[in-house]
C-alpha cells in the first residue's frame, strides 16, 4: 500500500510517500506566504520524483500548523498525534518527544504504541521555538549551520536572558560589543533556548528516552545544550525533520487498512 | 525604497536646561539618573526646582551610561559633579551609577516623580518602558501602595515598538500620528510575542495592508496587552503614563478609549519620571543629612 504525509509547518512543508516499510521520498519546500501553493509544489515534485501519479497514493493525511490548507488530502492529523506515532515507528523506546520547529515547541509524553498520553504546547512565544535561534544567529551574522557546531567549542556559561527572543537580541549585541567570543555567545544562546523548553517538557514529565525531532534537531549545540539541561541523552533520529510526515502518512496507511 | 541602512528604531536624544535659573544660587543642589535597559536619563535640581536633564540611549556598560548622561545634563552649566551636593541612582542599572550617594528601585522614584508631574491626585501611574511595563498605585505623597510589572516578554515595551518601527521603515517618533491616520480600526495584530508579530504584520502587508493599518493593528494590540496588566491590579484614578510610549499618541489614544479614561498630561518630559523622582529623594535625603550634622 502507498500512502504518503504531507507536514505543513510554519518555515517548511514536508512530504513524505511510504510504500508498505519504505520511504520512497521525501521532499521539503518552503512554506513562504501561499502554505497551499507550497503543498501542491511538494507535492507534484514527490510524485515527480517517484514517478507515481496521484491515484496510486491510496491515501493523503496532512498535520503540522498549515494542515486545513493542504488541498487534496483525506484526512489530517495533529502534530501531536503525528510526532507520537511518527517516533513509535521509528524508535518504540522513546516515551518523550520534543518537537521545536520554528514558531512552535511541542512534548509529547508517549506509548509504546504511538499513543499519546500527555502533551504541552507553546505557540505563544518565540523563546521556545526554532525562530530564536534564527534571529540570534543573524544578529551575529553566523550561518545557521555554523552556529549549533560554534556553540560546541565553549565551555562557558554566561547567563542569558530565556524569556524573551527580542529581549536576548538586545542583550547579545551587549556581548558583542563587549567582545565575548561567538562561540561563548552561541553557547548561552542554546542554553536559554534548551531551559526555556525544558520546562515546558517538565508539564508531561521527563522520560526516557527522550528523542528530539524537527528541524532544530540539526543544530548539535542545541542538542547538547537539552542533554545537559535534562541530564539525560537526547535521540536524534534520521530525519528528524519528516516525523511528522511519517506520522501522517502511518495515519493514512491505518485509516486504509 | 527604504534605504537599508538608516535604523528607524534610533529615538532622538536631547538635553534640556532652564536658562533663567542660576545654579551658583541654589542652596540644595541634587541629581537624579535613572539608568534603563534601553535608555537613561539625569536630572538635575535646584532646591527641588527642575534645571537640567539629558535623556539618550543606554550602551553596553551601565557606570559609563550613567556618567555620559549625567555630563550631557550637566553641558554648558560650568557644573561639575563635585558641585552636586546629593545623587540617587535609579532604574535597572542603578548599583552601576558610580557616582550616585544611594540607589532607590525604579518603582519609588517611578510614584514620587509621578506625584510632581501630574500632581497629588494621581493614582495609578503606567510607566511603559524599554524593557519592561510597570503598573503602580500611589498616594496622595507619591508613597506606593501596589505595583505590577511585565519585565519578562517585550510585548507592550518600548523595544517591542523599536522592532516595529524597523520592521515597517518609519521613524519611532512618527509611529503613532500614522497609526491614527487610519480611515477606520482594523482588528490588532494577534500574536502576543513580538517576533511573531512581524511574521504577522508581514504577511498582512503582503496582503495590500498599507503601512499605517498594520501600525494601527499593532498600537491596538500593545493597548489591550497593557489594558489587561491594569486590570490585574485596577485602576483608580487619576491616572497617567509615563515613558517612552506615553508620547506615542497611537498607543495612548488607543489605551484610553479601552479604559474609558483619559490620563493626566504634564508639562514635563514623561521619560524622566524616575529620574526626577530619583533627584526629588536626594533632595530630601540631603536636608536630612544637614539636619544631623547641626
Amino acid at each position: 500500500m502507498i500512502t504518503s504525509g504531507i507536514d505543513i509547518g510554519a518555515k517548511f512543508v514536508k512530504v513524505l510517500i511510504l510504500k508498505d516499510d519504505e520511504v520512497l521520498c521525501r521532499v521539503q519546500e518552503r512554506t513562504g506566504f501561499d502554505p497551499s501553493a507550497a503543498a501542491k509544489r511538494a507535492f507534484a515534485a514527490a510524485l515527480s520524483q517517484t514517478g507515481l501519479k496521484e491515484e496510486d497514493i491510496e491515501s493523503v493525511y496532512a498535520t503540522g500548523a498549515g494542515r486545513k490548507k493542504a488541498p487534496h488530502v483525506h484526512d489530517s492529523i495533529t502534530d501531536v498525534g503525528a510526532a507520537a506515532k511518527g517516533i513509535a515507528y521509528l524508535q518504540p523506546s522513546v516515551r518523550t518527544v520534543i518537537d521545536v520547529g520554528g514558531e512552535e515547541g511541542r512534548a509529547v509524553k508517549v506509548s509504546a504504541a504511538g499513543k499519546v498520553e500527555d502533551f504541552a504546547i507553546n505557540e505563544q512565544c518565540a523563546a521556545g521555538a526554532g525562530s530564536f535561534t534564527e534571529a540570534i544567529a543573524r544578529a551575529l551574522e553566523v550561518p545557521l549551520e555554523e552556529f549549533g557546531r560554534l556553540s560546541l567549542q565553549s565551555s562557558a556559561t554566561i547567563p542569558m536572558n530565556a524569556q524573551c527572543a527580542v529581549f536576548a537580541e538586545s542583550e547579545v549585541v551587549s556581548l558583542v560589543h563587549a567582545k565575548t567570543p561567538k562561540a561563548d555567545i552561541a553557547r548561552a544562546v542554546h542554553d536559554a533556548i534548551a531551559s526555556r523548553i525544558i520546562s515546558m517538557v517538565r508539564r508531561v514529565g521527563i522520560n526516557n528516552d527522550v528523542a528530539l525531532i524537527g528541524g532544530v534537531a540539526f543544530n548539535p549545540g542545541f542538542v547538547d545544550a537539552l542533554s545537559r539541561g535534562m541530564e539525560t541523552e537526547v535521540v536524534v533520529v534520521e530525519h528528524p525533520d519528516y516525523v511528522g510526515a511519517l506520522g501522517a502518512a502511518l495515519a493514512a496507511r491505518e485509516r486504509s487498512k | 525604497m527604504a534605504d537599508k541602512k538608516k535604523e528607524f528604531w534610533r529615538w532622538r536624544e536631547y538635553n534640556w536646561r532652564d536658562e533663567s535659573k542660576d545654579w551658583k544660587s541654589a542652596d540644595v543642589i541634587t541629581a537624579g539618573v535613572d539608568v534603563g535597559s534601553v535608555s537613561s536619563q539625569a536630572v538635575i535640581m535646584l532646591d527641588g526646582e527642575l534645571f537640567a536633564y539629558s535623556n539618550m540611549r543606554t550602551g553596553s556598560d551601565s557606570p559609563d551610561s550613567a556618567r555620559k548622561a549625567m555630563s550631557w545634563a550637566m553641558e554648558d552649566t560650568g557644573m561639575t559633579l563635585d558641585d552636586v551636593h546629593y545623587t540617587v541612582g535609579t532604574g535597572y542599572g542603578r548599583v552601576n551609577v558610580p557616582f550616585a550617594d544611594r540607589a532607590i528601585t525604579e518603582i519609588a522614584c517611578h510614584a514620587r516623580g509621578g506625584n510632581t508631574m501630574y500632581g497629588p491626585t494621581v493614582r495609578t501611574i503606567l510607566d511603559m518602558g524599554g524593557q519592561d511595563c510597570k503598573a503602580i498605585h500611589c498616594d496622595d505623597r507619591g508613597k506606593v501602595s501596589n505595583f505590577l510589572m511585565n519585565d519578562k516578554c517585550a510585548a507592550g515595551t518600548g523595544r517591542g515598538m523599536e522592532v516595529f518601527a524597523d520592521l515597517l521603515a518609519v521613524s519611532i517618533e512618527d509611529v503613532g500620528d500614522l497609526s491614527l491616520d487610519v480611515d477606520e480600526e482594523p482588528p490588532p495584530v494577534s500574536s502576543t510575542c513580538v517576533v511573531f508579530a512581524k511574521s504577522e504584520a508581514t504577511s498582512l502587508l503582503r496582503n495590500g495592508w498599507s503601512t499605517n493599518r498594520v501600525l494601527a493593528a499593532y498600537c491596538s494590540a500593545m493597548a489591550s496587552r497593557v489594558v489587561s496588566l491594569l486590570e490585574r491590579i485596577g485602576v483608580e484614578k487619576d491616572f497617567a503614563i509615563t515613558g517612552g510610549i506615553a508620547k506615542n499618541r497611537g498607543v495612548v489614544e488607543r489605551l484610553e478609549r479601552e479604559l474609558g479614561l483619559t490620563s493626566l498630561k504634564s508639562k514635563y518630559d514623561t521619560q524622566i519620571a524616575g529620574a526626577l523622582g530619583a533627584a526629588l529623594f536626594a533632595k530630601a535625603l540631603e536636608e536630612k543629612k544637614r539636619a544631623k550634622a547641626v
